[in-house]
Order: structure tokens, then sequence, then C-alpha cells
């Protein structure tokens, strides 16, 4: 896309609220508390005794930190998502920004953008626990990468569903607070034990519409290595969708 | 900023390029160009008919059964300082914000130096400085990297010359690498200001400037509204009826989302003295007179 394209269509602007947005998560104490707690706690589910049993497993192989990623980002992304629109909008800006010759296509994809290339950049800081299963054996860097896919997909669909909650409220609290709710809601319904309970009261083929729309499934296709198109065409359609639902609502409740 | 040249080289440089139809947008750029030079060389408070900047037609904006703007119709020139004046809950934000296109308004039309706000919403509010009501600003950021925020975001290339200019213009010097929640409100004002300045735009839409501002620093954006109105129209929502007989060519008085009165501060003085409002024969008057009874 072409810096002209940028600054004359839907997406102008973009440029500009992806580079104020991605700095602001370093220019506040948030960006680092979030990195210091991802490392930490990632890297202590992973090693743990009683969680990730890297050690013990005598692997070479990160299943047990993918195993804790979707429910570590349960809790963290929305962390990164809830300032995003509330805090636009607690503090008037909002009117500032949509008064700019900036489309609210771009500064929504702009921020979520922001969000989502700190969140990968917090992953490429997990480059120690890479570094030190190639050390200890020979692991399959195909499956490797496929599971840093998943995350970054699984990273992209909780921040579309924050960003929502986000543009749908003043108050953070309530922003984070909706937002791990309903990542809980969607990793909870793709587990075997919901999916079967579900299933036997539902009856029919509930059990397979429910997983063919559970992010736990999809994201545990990637990170066994299988890069299957359903998945990844799943996590690109469910984080598009929830964007566009962001996008209308922000465009409704901007100004109240 | 006053010498005309310069005020085209700005045009050419924020004005977008076309967007679905290069060919034909490109020849509406060419004419926008040429008659915005000849605007810029031609127009002025002195010389001829100035231009009308904003066309406002017929709005309308209901917040549930109220109705904030109630078919609010008015226009506003090249050189011409308007007043907006009314009682809380008027519908002068409201309005305000419908004209800088923040909010859709129900019914009725906005034009910006001839583009529509609805259907060119992007040409439109690239002629447009805005200051809302508070000047929000993004406080963690440093006054020099909020303004160059801002003059990224609306396109111009190289940031920097522009940033310099208007924190000469409004003085903020001394507080340039601060953060802008560090800073008074005086200071915070200055940088709204700034920021809808940064561009050189033809319209200037300021919510209450000077509220909440000493007696100095309102001397002093009176002052800068005063210097800029030449070749810009500027329309002021204000409370403070002193501040519009100092810097105010017009003023609009609107109650319940219409027009009350519409006319010269002169012409409303004369208006008050022929009615025989009672008082001392100031503005202040004349609003209490027409206004009372419509404080919400």
């Amino acid at each position: 896309m072409t810096r002209a394209a940028l600054r004359s269509g839907r997406l102008t602007g973009l440029g500009a609220v992806f580079s104020r947005e991605f700095k602001g998560y370093f220019s506040s104490p948030l960006g680092y508390i979030f990195i210091v707690i991802f490392l930490v706690a990632s890297g202590w589910l992973t090693v743990s005794r009683d969680f990730g049993r890297f050690l013990e497993l005598r692997q070479a192989s990160l299943d047990p930190f993918f195993d804790y990623v979707p429910w570590l980002f349960v809790v963290l992304v929305p962390a990164v998502s809830m300032r995003l629109w509330a805090e636009e909008r607690k503090s008037g800006t909002v009117e500032l920004l949509f008064t700019l010759p900036v489309t609210l296509e771009a500064s929504y994809l702009g921020k979520f953008l922001a969000g989502w290339c700190f969140l990968a950049f917090s992953l490429f800081l997990t480059w120690p626990l890479v570094w030190q299963v190639s050390r200890l054996g020979d692991p399959d860097w195909g499956v490797l990468l496929a599971g840093y896919l998943g995350c970054l997909l699984l990273a992209a669909c909780y921040l579309a569903i924050g960003m929502l909650f986000s543009a749908l409220t003043k108050n953070q609290v309530v922003a984070f607070i909706l937002s791990t709710a309903a990542t809980v809601v969607f990793l909870l319904i793709g587990l075997p034990e919901s999916l079967e309970v579900i299933g036997a009261s539902l009856g029919g083929y509930s059990e397979q519409v429910l997983l063919s729309l559970s992010i736990t499934d999809h994201f545990q296709t990637l990170t066994r290595g299988l890069l299957e198109l359903g998945s990844i065409f799943f996590f690109l359609a469910f984080t598009a969708g929830w964007l566009l639902c962001g996008m209308l609502a922000l465009d409704r409740v901007k100004a109240a | 900023m006053s010498e005309p040249e310069h005020s085209v080289e700005t045009q050419e440089e924020h004005d977008p390029p076309p967007i679905e139809d290069p060919d034909s947008d490109e020849i509406s750029t060419e004419e926008e160009l040429s008659e915005a030079r000849e605007a810029t060389e031609t127009a002025s408070p002195q010389s001829g008919e100035p231009d009308v900047l904003v066309e406002v037609d017929g709005i309308v904006k209901h917040y549930g059964p109220i109705k904030a703007v109630d078919g609010l119709s008015f226009e506003v020139r090249r050189g011409e300082v308007l007043g907006f004046l009314g009682p809380n809950g008027a519908g002068k934000t409201t309005a305000m914000r419908i004209v800088t296109g923040f909010l859709k308004p129900d019914a009725g039309r906005v034009r910006l130096a001839g583009h529509d706000l609805d259907r060119e919403s992007l040409e439109a509010r690239h002629k447009l400085g805005y200051l809302p009501e508070n000047a929000p600003a993004y406080g963690e950021m440093t006054v020099r990297g909020f303004l160059t925020f801002v003059a990224e975001a609306r396109g111009i290339d190289d940031p920097g010359p522009a940033v310099d200019r208007v924190i000469r213009t409004a003085a903020l010097e001394r507080v340039e690498h601060q953060s802008v929640e560090t800073l008074s409100k005086g200071y915070k004002r200055r940088v709204g200001l700034a920021q809808a300045l940064i561009h050189d735009p033809e319209i200037l839409i300021l919510d209450e400037p000077t509220d909440g501002l000493d007696p100095n620093q309102k001397a002093m954006v009176q002052e800068l509204i005063s210097n800029l109105s030449e070749d810009k129209c500027i329309i002021l929502s204000t409370h403070i009826l002193d501040e519009v007989e100092k810097t105010c060519s017009r003023v609009m008085i609107i109650a319940q989302g219409q027009v009350l009165v519409d006319g010269t501060p002169e012409e409303l003085l004369q208006r008050a003295a022929d009615d025989g409002v009672p008082g001392e024969g100031r503005l202040d008057d004349l609003f209490r007179h027409l206004t009372a009874g419509e404080v919400r």
C-alpha cells in the first residue's frame, strides 16, 4: 500500500495513529509492566514442576509454553486493549481525533495494529526459551514457528474483542473485566469438558458447531504444527468480525 | 502566515490527492487551487466580497425526545469572527460538533470551504482547525510530540517547520519538551490552539477558548484570535460577553437550538437600546433579556 493511498482513502491517518499508539506503550509504565509480567509468568509456567514441566518432559518442544499462552493472554491482552478507546473517550481526545482528517476505520485499525505489534514484540522477547530448546535438543522448527503464528493470531482475536469493549465504555476497568470475561467464554466453550456437557444437553450437531467456533481447538491445531488454512481463516475472520462490530459500536457511541 | 503565497503553498500541501476518479478529481483540485489562489490574493475584509467559508443549512439534532439543535442555518465569511453565544444547554456545543463533523446531524447539511461535510468529509476537515471544549490533548505526550502527531495526521510531510511555527505563534517555547499533563490550564489551552493552527486552516472553530484562563492569558488568546482573523473565518463559542465585544465582528445568540439574534455587536447594542432593554446598554443585558428562562 503506497503512502498516497494511505493518505487519500479510507485509511487516511492510519500511519500517524499507529505510530502514536505504539510509542504510547513505551512512554508509560504500562508497556514495561506488561512485558515483565508476561515474560516472568510465561517463563515460570513453562518450567514449573507443577505446570509446564518443561525440563522434566525432556522434549525439544515448546508445548508447555504454548499450553499456557491462551490463559495468560486472557488477563494480559485486555490490559493492552482496555485503554485504546476508553481513555480516548474519557479525556475527550476522541473529539479531536475524529475532527482531524482521519477516518474511523484508519484510527481503529491503527490502534489495533499498534496493540498487535506490541504483543508481537512481547512474544519476540520469549526468544530465550527458543534458544534453550535449540541448545538442549533438536526441535522441529516448523512446529515452533506454527506455534508462534498461533500465538500471534490468538493475540489478534483477543485484542479485537478487547477493543470492542474499550469502545463501549469510558471506564478502563469495566473494559478490562468485560474483555476478560468474553475471552474466557470463548476459551471455555472449546474445552472437551464443556463440549461434552453442551453437546449432551443440546444434542445434534451443536458439539461440532461449537468446536468449529472454538479458539482453543484452532489454536491447538496450529501449535501441533499443522498449518491448516481453515484454522488460519477462522482466526482472521473472527478478528475481522470483532473489529467490524467495534467500529460500528464506536461510531454510534463516540459522542456519548 | 498572512503572506498570500505561503497560504497557497500550504493549501497545495494539504489538499489530499484524488480518491476514486483521479481524472475528474484532479481537475477539481486544480480548480480549487486556482480558486483558493484567487481568494487569498483578492479576498480580504477590505477588498470586495469575502467568500463564504462555512455554510450551515437547517441542521437538526435530537437526543431522544430533546431537540438539541432545531433547524439552525447560517453562513460565515472570510475575515469574520462569529461569536456563538447562548445559555448552557442552548445547543452550542452540539452545533459546533456538527459543524466540525464530529457529530452527524439528523437533518440538514454543512459545507466547509465548499466541501460537503458528509460527502467530502476528509477534504472538508482539511480546511478546518478545531479547538474542542476543555482543549483535550494526549496527556502523556510532550507538547512537541503532540503537535507533531497532529501534523502527521493532517498529512503534513515535514512536520518540523509547521510545529516550530505554531510553537512560536502560541508562545509555547518554554514548555515544548514538557508532557501535556504537567501543563497549567493556560498552556493546555494554548497547546489546543496551536494544534488547531498547525495546517494554517481557513476555518477556525474554537469552543470556549478562554474559559478558565486568568486575565493575562485571556488577553493573550484574544490578541492571537484578532491577529488571525484577517484571512480566516473564526467561530468562537463563549460565555464571556466582554470577550465578544473585544474580538467578534458578528454575534449570534442561540437558545433551544435556534437563532435568536444575529448581527454585529453594534447592531445588537442598538437593538437593545431600541427595544428598551433594561440595564446599562451592554451585550450582557441583551443576552439576559433574550435568554431569561432558557437556563436549564
